[in-house]
């Protein structure tokens, strides 16, 4: 019995040796920054004089007095909802038409992979000069064939669409995914499909799509996560259009023009590292993580209840 | 299942502790010995090279002075920096550090990140009010507590194309407001629906047209004794907001102007609109007289200061002030040392009157202002005598840094686009915002 028990110890001492890289990981990188940041959405904390007991101020701050976190919340879901949902549909049309392009497919592969590694400030700046309304190429052409030529980055209306152009534009990551999953969808499930008289639309349908929905959901989920850390880009691209970039004393609200750039994660820096507001950071920072596993959460039922179906 | 919740709990526990205790001690103010030998650290935000060469060769006179202080000089560094620098502390931290802006004084001397001067000017025996002008006082302390001092002097006024002016048939700058108007609009040449020259861009994004700068014109009060915000009970923001507003669109209206706005180049590059012709005049500090020479413009430039509002006429020459300010961090272990830079820096007339010289500023101490060694063309002089007329002012500091300035500009963007109706209730509301803001950091 005692050398049952001592067996048993050894085995699960075993166990947490070889966990202990992930158990040291997920506490250092995740648990103690959550459970701080918990800590901290309760305290007056700037950083520098000791944190006080401050209850819900800076929860009631954020939601009733920040006047950037509204705004901030709408954009982030309106890139959630657009933007992902765009880029998985684009991810997966290049996909499927690199796949089916006979000849010079390994140029289109380069062609859509390469705009992928451009570091996302130098992107986002080469949108801003392309998109500019008075003197960038995509207006001059716009009015040259005597179209409208909308503001992009310097309008309101026009920025989310134009940063979502931008996160289109680098879809690569996206498109080799799509890419090696199409490929991977058994050649007989369409020969069969086509037996039974499937036109193009009903293979899509009925073949491919079932075979890569986990591929999507995979696309799908991460880039939620991913645009919910959305920050370089509208950061870089408001700070761009609106000409404060040069001077080390220039004071610069985010969220240019008309705070329509805003996103949850530049009102984290704003807050905590700029006005030295670490309570009401904590509290921004909160509101993410719920919302990531709120979309999370969902998408994942939704998938396992489709499968179950 | 238990045993990982209690693993979880003891985590969060050790978690919770190890957080309690972040940032509870107080840095000890330090006791060194400034005549012995020892290396400081001094962070500064130049970067271009000439700015670079100049503060080297500041740095290079002072260690002459004190052969036992060695300085390592970092620069390029913005305010984000300083601050987290300034909290992480440790070795690598900066003893000595100047700031461009003097927004973040507030911040900077409340949460003590920067050292009460008080003592070291105490014991150097110098008397502010006979080295410093009152607003360079006034924007390097809050609530009286002085962190940091005057590092050179920046003052706005008006920059003029004189061909442009003579093409006109315009003979002198203007002086008030509505000469100004009437003036910008006669520059002003429409081209399809753009414009091949703008009299004045009086948007808010343009550059240094910013909402306080302007509203210095009026001498405002930004709060009221007791502290609170004060926008929509001194009248002097209702009427910058509507003069602006009306100037927008006798000017083309805000849509028009903000697409013209977005062919302008950087405002620190060669194609600044200024230098280009886009604009006829701009609002803006001394240190576009060498931009624009550097930038090889090719038509002549007038200064002068910038017009006031008519019904002050005679405060005509007063501008809008700023500057780069410097101060110890509260973490420093060398603070006498580092006090003996500061000294140094801010108040020796040479190095202060070499240093405008190097990089074109206007010197911060009374002294070196009136220094024969100063060198001034008669442009230059109009920013000297700006920044010492009795009624120039400028934006006073704020324990959340400037935010309260972005809060009103932010109103102001959305009065120039014609999204308010009620100028008094929005700029009460507005009230209402900076003070909560304030509420939240206090």
């Amino acid at each position: 019995m005692t050398s049952l028990r001592q067996k048993h110890r050894r085995e699960t001492l075993r166990t947490l040796a070889f966990l202990s890289p992930w158990l040291i990981g997920v506490s250092v990188f995740f648990l103690y920054p959550l459970v701080s940041t918990v800590y901290f959405s309760f305290m007056k904390y700037d950083g520098f004089r000791p944190p006080t007991w401050n209850g819900l101020q800076n929860w009631q701050y954020v939601f009733t007095s920040y006047p950037f976190f509204w705004p901030a919340l709408r954009n982030t879901l309106w890139l959630v909802i657009v933007m992902v949902a765009l880029r998985v549909l684009f991810g997966l049309g290049i996909g499927l038409l690199i796949t089916k392009v006979k000849t010079g497919a390994g140029f289109f592969r380069t062609a859509f992979y390469l705009p992928y590694l451009a570091p996302p400030v130098a992107a986002t700046m080469a949108f801003a000069f392309l998109l500019n309304p008075g003197t960038g190429p995509v207006n001059s052409i716009l009015r040259s064939i005597g179209l409208p030529q909308p503001g992009w980055f310097n309008d309101p209306s026009w920025s989310k669409p134009a940063l979502t152009m931008l996160a289109l534009w680098g879809i690569g990551d996206l498109m080799v995914i799509f890419m090696a999953s199409l490929l991977d969808v058994p050649k007989e499930q369409y020969e069969a499909a086509s037996l039974d008289g499937a036109g193009a639309w009903q293979r899509f349908r009925f073949v491919t799509l079932p075979n890569i929905s986990p591929i999507v959901l995979f696309a799908v989920v991460t880039g939620v996560i991913q645009t919910m850390q959305y920050y370089t880009q509208p950061l870089v691209a408001g700070k761009v259009a609106s000409g404060v970039i040069g001077g080390a004393g220039q004071q610069f609200e985010p969220g240019y023009p008309d705070k329509s750039t805003l996103t949850l994660p530049q009102l984290v820096y704003h807050l905590g590292f700029q006005r030295f507001d670490t309570g009401g950071a904590s509290v921004i920072a909160l509101v993410l993580f719920a919302l990531a596993m709120v979309f999370t959460a969902f998408l994942l039922r939704s998938m396992s209840e489709r499968s179950a179906a | 299942m238990r045993s990982f919740t209690r693993a979880v709990i003891g985590t969060a526990a050790v978690a919770l502790l190890a957080t309690a205790c972040t940032g509870t001690s107080n840095a000890p103010q330090a006791d060194d010995d400034a005549t012995k030998d020892v290396t400081i650290t001094f962070w500064h935000g130049w970067s271009a090279p000439s700015e670079v060469a100049a503060i080297d060769a500041n740095v290079k006179a002072f260690e002459a002075k004190h052969p036992n202080i060695h300085v390592k000089v970092v620069g390029n560094i913005n305010d984000d920096k300083i601050k987290q620098a300034l909290r992480a502390g440790g070795a690598s931290a900066p003893d000595v550090v100047s700031s461009f802006t003097t927004d973040n004084v507030g911040s900077f001397c409340s949460s003590s990140v920067f050292s009460d001067l008080k003592p070291f000017l105490d014991k150097s025996g110098i008397d502010l009010d006979k080295t410093f002008p009152k607003p360079l006082q006034d924007y390097t302390q809050y609530e009286g507590k002085r962190c940091t001092l005057p590092l050179l002097n920046d003052a706005y006024g008006l920059y003029y194309n004189k061909t442009a002016f003579r093409a006109a048939g315009i003979s002198a700058p203007p002086k008030t407001l509505s000469e100004f108007d009437a003036v910008a609009k006669k520059l002003t040449k429409v081209k399809g629906d753009s414009y091949s020259q703008l009299g004045f861009m009086p948007n808010f994004h343009g550059y240094e047209s910013t909402a306080t700068h302007f509203a210095a014109l009026w001498n405002p009060a930004y709060f009221t004794p007791d502290g609170k915000s004060n926008l929509a009970k001194d009248p002097a923001f209702a009427a910058m907001l509507t003069w602006q507003k009306r100037l927008v669109e006798q000017l083309g209206g805000f849509a028009k102007l903000e697409k013209y706005r977005a062919t302008f180049g950087d405002e620190f590059g060669a194609k600044n609109p200024f230098h280009t012709g886009q604009v006829a005049m701009t609002m803006d500090g001394e240190w576009r007289l060498g931009m624009a020479r550097d930038a090889g413009v090719k038509f002549e430039i007038g200064v002068a200061p910038f017009p006031v509002p008519d019904e002050q006429a005679d405060s005509y020459g007063k501008g809008y002030l700023s500057g780069t300010v410097i101060g110890i961090a509260g973490t420093s272990q060398k603070q006498n040392a580092a006090w003996e830079l500061v000294k140094f820096m801010t108040t020796d007339t040479d190095a202060v009157v070499s240093f405008a010289n190097a990089i074109h500023n206007v010197p911060s101490t009374l002294e070196a202002i009136k220094s024969p060694k100063l060198a001034a063309d008669e442009n230059f002089k109009v920013f000297l005598d700006i920044a010492q007329h009795p009624k120039s002012n400028t934006t006073p500091a704020s324990p959340n840094g400037g935010a309260y300035q972005l809060t009103l500009q932010d109103f102001g963007y959305a009065h120039e686009a014609g999204k308010v109706t009620d100028l008094a209730a929005g700029l009460a509301k507005t009230d209402a915002q900076i003070d909560k803001d304030l509420a939240q950091t206090k």
